[in-house]
């Protein structure tokens, strides 16, 4: 719980306004700096700012945004990205409850011990295994193709089994009892009893799903090599490599890629936060 | 029933066992292998024995630079990351008006990609133009200075992406306030009867209740930092006389540059072993400092 606010004398409560502001500030201007070299034209993006006052651009360019999509095929990356991203989020919601709900509802003597074995596999390591599964999917010829970023999401993927299953274990069992009783199945009850109760947990992993998906770079960096199936984020990194110091561009690109995610933040937050927390306390 | 259940439980379970084998278990044995091997992915592996851990150890004097400013990085970007967000967080369990927008404002950066914030940064430190040095400027000139010339110099470079690092305090922020809110109150009125003031409380009754998120946040931090590539790929690659070459970085071209697989798969072992290692003498240190409430250690 906080301590106690009544004693706090006004001059400290001030102080706390005061220090909380600054660092909000410093989070948040360099998304205004962003913002503003985003809008500006060619000129004045690479003017050394002099005064306070020149912050703010002679001109707004909205029309630089469109100018993105004429300089790179970034419609298409876009497209590539929410379609990876769509596979990646259903393929682990699903695959992942289907796991943790056998940890939690299955009446098996073993099922804590296989947990912690399951728990465990967060340890290894992702750059020890990177490099041999390259080398798989490219001997199966999944080289420069969406697989190897969608079909590991279907094999269900620890963290998301963690917290499917600490929400299931908070569920009334009676529940999964009674529908027992009525002679459903383990698939029955996963899919009619189980899954529509868990709105809250499936937004918190398919939110999760979503960022990692949509921020992943070292995945499509070395597993895409055409340019028509690049995503976002490789277009955004080839993007730097050719602007010439047309700064505004490569800014109004990098805030299209980063509004859909600012935007489930936003509106999704509690869910979001929620499966933070429990990553701290956990440990 | 039981059958039944126990039939589904592996059932349920296939698709993760199935994972495991081919992007867990398989891998791990494979990585192992393939270390031990000259394989550039054109032509079949050829057998080295050691080889590439000797050249690793002995022969490579970019990876001890790579190691090196991967350490500097660590050892900054971690303790202070972890002070500030735990500042924030203590800041912000004051009873603050409007905790949600705080928290917001304070979370935002975490979500933005590593390519983004790199290309982001890139331009904020640009020397010039850029809005670091823009905020700078009036400070330097009054005693004088030059404009620091940041990823563009070696001695900066580093320091430049500690600071990039303190923009994502972010995650370790909600992680300790979520800590902070489990303190129970009962202790902070034990504290106040026997007279403690508000520094006491904190050093004697917070910061021990606080200890296991401490601690879990410093070792996340360490194994997160010690692998950091998308930013550093983006902002600056390998940087001024190899400034910014990070150990990932490096094992990156290594892998999918040079195509020397055997040789990345020998770093990326080396990268295991000092990350666990640095784990495990943390979990040993963690015995004199931490504090658990519940008595067990």
């Amino acid at each position: 719980m906080s301590e106690n606010s009544a004693r706090q004398s006004p001059a400290f409560r001030f102080m706390i306004y005061v220090l909380l502001s600054l660092g909000a500030c410093g989070m948040l201007l360099p998304f205004a700096w962003l913002l503003r070299s985003s809008l500006c034209d060619e000129k004045s993006v690479i003017k050394p700012l002099e005064s306070l006052g020149d912050f703010i651009p002679p001109g707004i360019h909205p029309g630089n945004y469109a100018e993105v999509f004429r300089a790179v095929p970034f419609l298409r990356y876009l497209l590539n990205t929410v379609f990876i991203t769509i596979c990646v989020v259903g393929g682990s919601v699903i695959s992942s409850s289907l796991c943790a709900y056998a940890f939690a509802f299955c009446r098996v003597a073993y099922k804590k011990r296989v947990f912690y074995c399951v728990l465990a596999t967060m340890m290894l390591p992702g750059v020890v295994t990177m490099i041999p599964v390259f080398i798989l999917f490219r001997e199966i010829g999944w080289f420069d193709t969406f697989k190897p970023l969608i079909i590991p999401a279907f094999f269900g993927n620890a963290f998301a089994i963690f917290l499917f299953r600490q929400f299931f274990m908070g569920l009334p069992f009676e529940l999964v009892e009674a529908a027992r009783i009525d002679g459903a199945t383990n698939l029955e009850i996963y899919w009619r009893v189980v899954m529509p109760l868990s709105r809250p947990v499936i937004i918190t992993v398919a939110i999760f799903a979503f960022m990692g998906t949509w921020n992943d770079f070292m995945g499509p960096l070395i597993f895409l090599n055409s340019q028509e199936r690049w995503t976002l984020q490789l277009g955004l990194n080839s993007f730097m490599g050719q602007i010439n110091n047309q700064w505004h561009l490569l800014m109004a690109a990098a805030v299209m890629v980063l509004v859909p995610v600012l935007a489930v933040f936003f509106f999704l937050q509690r869910y979001f936060i929620r499966g933070i927390a429990l990553t701290g306390l956990k440990g | 029933m039981a059958r039944e259940d126990r039939r589904d439980f592996w059932l349920f379970l296939s698709p993760w066992l199935i994972g495991f084998l081919f992007f867990g278990a398989g891998p791990i044995f494979a990585s192992l292998l393939l270390s031990l091997t000259d394989y550039s992915i054109f032509r079949p592996p050829r057998y080295v024995g050691l080889q590439n851990y000797k050249e690793l150890l002995a022969g490579d004097p970019l990876i001890y630079k790579a190691f090196w400013n991967t350490l500097f990085y660590t050892v900054f970007a971690v303790p202070l990351g972890t002070a500030a967000a735990l500042l924030v967080a203590m800041l912000l369990n004051q009873k603050v008006r409007g905790l949600s927008v705080w928290r917001t404002i304070y979370y935002l950066p975490c979500v933005v990609s590593g390519v983004a914030m790199g290309v982001l940064w890139r331009w904020i430190f640009n020397p010039e133009i850029g809005l670091a040095n823009a905020l700078l400027r009036p400070f330097l000139r009054v005693f004088d200075l030059p404009d620091p010339k940041w990823l563009l110099d070696p001695n900066l470079a580093k320091p430049a992406y500690v600071l990039m690092s303190l923009w994502g305090i972010g995650g370790g922020m909600i992680i300790f306030l979520a800590g902070l809110q489990g303190v129970p109150t009962h202790l902070y009125e034990a504290a106040e009867i026997d007279g403690a003031g508000r520094w006491s409380k904190f050093w004697n009754v917070t910061l021990p209740m606080l200890t296991p998120v401490v601690f879990f946040s410093l070792t996340m931090g360490f194994i997160g930092s010690f692998q950091i590539f998308a930013q550093a790929y983006v902002m600056s690659g390998r940087g001024v006389a190899n400034s910014t070459l990070f150990y990932v970085l490096y094992l990156f071209d290594q892998a999918f540059r040079y195509f020397r697989m055997g040789y990345a798969s020998a770093m990326a072992w080396v990268l295991f072993g000092i990350v666990l290692i640095v784990t495990v003498i943390q979990f040993s240190l963690a015995k004199r400092w931490v504090f658990y409430a519940g008595g067990e250690s």
